[in-house]
């Protein structure tokens, strides 16, 4: 009787610490998230340093931004054609295609993959700086490490996340494009005329760039956060990289959620 | 050397994604006729207003002039009032006609308006005296059946 008390007591104990733990990872986070827009007038003013963040964070994910972009569209082209067809208005492909991926595909999928290939990175350079005692060493030469090292990487993965959101949303119109018009024979006019009638400039596209530039604020904070939070040895810095891309894809789904309530609810 | 071909990069991508920002917004988008020019409210009173939706085209001779803005119920006269937003260079008579079509046989509805021959014109805030309802399919199909069912009984 005492032994199953005792469990009770411990399982409730585990899980206080646990909710106590990440309520206070949530309050450091934002210190941390505050100190980084303190800092930003610096690092922004010595731009080379974003620059070369935008390089790693931006110019580099293209490759995978725009391959997985071109074959959404491709897919939305082939499945869009195959379900529109059916009720006889093929010619509204452009239409869905371009509404899917402007308002959500879009920034969502490129958000995942931008969380996955340059957060993850961001969040091993941080954690292995951390754990080579670059950080502290930089502290002791009188380098502050969150204006240095934190802020470029924050404001790069910043900046890069619409113009990536954009150019996904683009390669991927392209392969409905290529799919729809070229491969199956949908009329180009009605493709292009019906899109151009139905997405509104303010309404869809700039909504998109707004939705783009939220998630890269939230991967960006999460991910300089993990790395400049993690545990000083290998297995701390893989479990913060884990932690950086679960915890982003979260954000990133349930922000989404969010957003397009706000946004677009009094479409229909 | 190095810092210069980085440079070149970042510029690229930048480019890149700004005109996919523009392609994105003037051949994707309708940012022309949206944004650009003035535009002016008017309001019309419908009995039915069918599947109406807001952001729908207003059309005059099939060209867009203007969007839905607003849609309401007005609680007195039980009839749904439509706001209206017309781009300012066209202006209608008073008596313009106001009635709500389909595009297609299942397309999004629209508001059409057939301008009357009155010299004064609308102006802003005015209302629409004379509209006409969407056409409800159930109601035409009843309508169908039941002068059908007369028509058997008058033979007989």
């Amino acid at each position: 009787m005492s032994e199953w008390a005792n469990g009770l007591t411990n399982a409730l104990r585990h899980l206080g610490a646990g909710v106590v733990e990440r309520v206070w990872r949530l309050g450091s986070a934002t210190r941390f998230f505050a100190a980084i827009l303190l800092n930003s007038g610096t690092a922004l003013r010595r731009y080379p340093l974003t620059l070369r963040e935008i390089w790693f964070a931006g110019v580099l994910s293209l490759v995978i931004i725009l391959v997985s972009g071109l074959f959404v569209g491709l897919v939305l082209g082939m499945q869009g054609y195959e379900i529109l067809t059916r009720y006889g208005s093929d010619s509204a492909l452009g239409v869905m295609v371009a509404l899917s991926l402007l308002r959500e595909l879009g920034p969502v999928v490129a958000g995942l993959l931008f969380a996955s290939r340059a957060g993850s990175a961001i969040t091993a350079e941080i954690g292995l700086m951390k754990a080579t005692e670059q950080l502290k060493a930089m502290d002791m030469m009188a380098v502050d490490p969150i204006a240095r090292v934190v802020t470029p990487r924050f404001w790069g993965g910043v900046l890069s996340m619409p113009l990536l959101a954009a150019l996904f949303s683009t390669m991927g119109i392209f392969g409905g494009w290529l799919i729809g018009v070229k491969v199956i024979g949908v009329d180009e006019g009605a493709f292009w005329s019906q899109m151009q009638a139905a997405v509104d400039f303010r309404y869809d596209v700039l909504n998109g760039v707004v939705k783009s530039f939220v998630f890269g604020v939230a991967v960006s904070w999460i991910a300089v956060f993990e790395g400049y939070d993690s545990e000083p040895t290998a297995e701390g810095v893989s479990r913060a990289i884990t932690r950086t891309v679960v915890t982003s894809a979260l954000a990133i789904l349930a922000l989404d959620f969010v957003l397009t309530s706000f946004m677009f609810r009094g479409a229909s | 050397m190095k810092r210069a071909t980085l440079d070149l990069w970042v510029g690229f991508f930048v480019v890149a994604g700004i005109a996919a920002l523009l392609f994105l917004a003037l051949k994707v988008g309708s940012f022309s006729s949206e944004a650009s020019g003035k535009s002016y409210v008017l309001i019309a009173r419908f009995d039915n207003i069918g599947g109406l939706k807001v952001r729908g085209p207003v059309k005059s001779a099939g060209v867009v002039v203007g969007r839905v803005t607003d849609i309401g119920f007005d609680p007195q006269t039980y009839e749904a009032t439509v706001t209206l937003r017309i781009d300012e260079r066209y202006r209608f008579p008073r008596d313009t006609f106001a009635s709500i079509y389909t595009a297609g046989l299942l397309g999004d509805q629209y508001i059409g308006l057939e301008p009357g021959g009155d010299e004064q014109k609308l102006a802003a805030g005015d209302a629409i005296f004379k509209t006409q309802s969407a056409v409800v399919l159930e109601k035409l199909v009843s309508q169908f059946l039941f002068s059908k069912a007369a028509e058997g009984s008058e033979t007989k």
